[in-house]
């Protein structure tokens, strides 16, 4: 390949998940940035952090809310190439959930390794 | 240098698009770039010129406008959030059969991707608010 077809650098962008999945629409209109965004191809990374956790449980049942459950879709982040999926260790234990409960697998890290992640990051979109 | 900015909180409620003109006027003082202004969530408020703010407050969406003119600033407002949240011009209000439009001057609707797009071209995204 020639130094001019050379695709640009890819920046690391990480999408930062801190609430619940519903009384708010911050974990849907997150996750319509990172479907977007993987159009553009960049070094992309997920990471739910507190509350942000439940996002992932699994059998989310939303009918008396009479909103969209929309957990099904984050099965279709693999289908986007995007599978860094990082979850606090912490924030599981803390709410008495495992790897196991999650529609999507995903790695648990340590907060300790989570600032890390973070630290290696080039753009950061915390919602 | 290059900065992008994310304002993801509507005017009054939240100081997130007071800190975001702050920071913006702050940083153009200095001879710094703003690549774009991207409003999202409730932020895509700010780009309603129907707000009346009381005349002794200080007018949020104006001042957007008119730091805009100013400095030829892109503000752009997330179409998807826009449309959930009845925030319009003139194209976006007859595509979706709506008898009238309220985006302010300066501002200009588009995609999601004008935010990975700022985030990818500027050096700094700044986020506010969120």
């Amino acid at each position: 390949m020639d130094q001019e077809d050379q695709p640009p650098v890819a920046k690391r962008f990480l999408y930062v998940n801190r609430r619940p999945p519903y009384g708010t629409i911050y974990a849907l209109e997150s996750l319509e940035v990172v479907l977007i965004g993987a159009a553009f191809d960049q070094d992309v990374s997920l990471a739910f952090l507190g509350d942000g956790v439940y996002q992932l449980a699994k059998g989310q049942d939303t009918k008396a809310l009479a909103v969209k459950n929309f957990s099904p879709t984050y099965r279709a982040l693999e289908d986007y190439d995007i599978t860094k999926i990082y979850v606090e260790k912490e924030a599981l234990v803390a709410r008495g959930l495992t790897e196991a409960d999650l529609v999507i697998p995903v790695e648990a890290v340590t907060a300790q390794r989570m600032t890390e992640i973070m630290e290696g990051q080039d753009v950061i979109l915390s919602f | 240098m290059k900065f992008g900015l994310l304002v993801s909180e509507g005017p009054y409620t939240h100081q997130a698009s007071d800190s975001a003109y702050q920071f913006a006027k702050a940083a153009l003082a200095k001879g710094h770039e703003i690549y774009r202004v991207f409003f999202y969530h409730d932020g895509v408020n700010n780009g309603t010129r129907l707000t009346v703010p009381p005349q002794d407050d200080r007018n949020i969406v104006n001042r957007w406008s008119e730091l805009a003119a100013q400095h030829k600033l892109d503000l752009v407002v997330c179409v998807a959030a826009a449309q959930r949240r009845g925030v319009m011009d003139a194209a976006e209000a007859k595509r979706n059969g709506k008898d009238a439009d309220n985006i302010a001057p300066g501002f200009r609707i588009s995609g999601l991707g004008q935010l990975i797009e700022a985030g990818i071209q500027s050096d700094r995204l700044v986020v506010f608010g969120g």
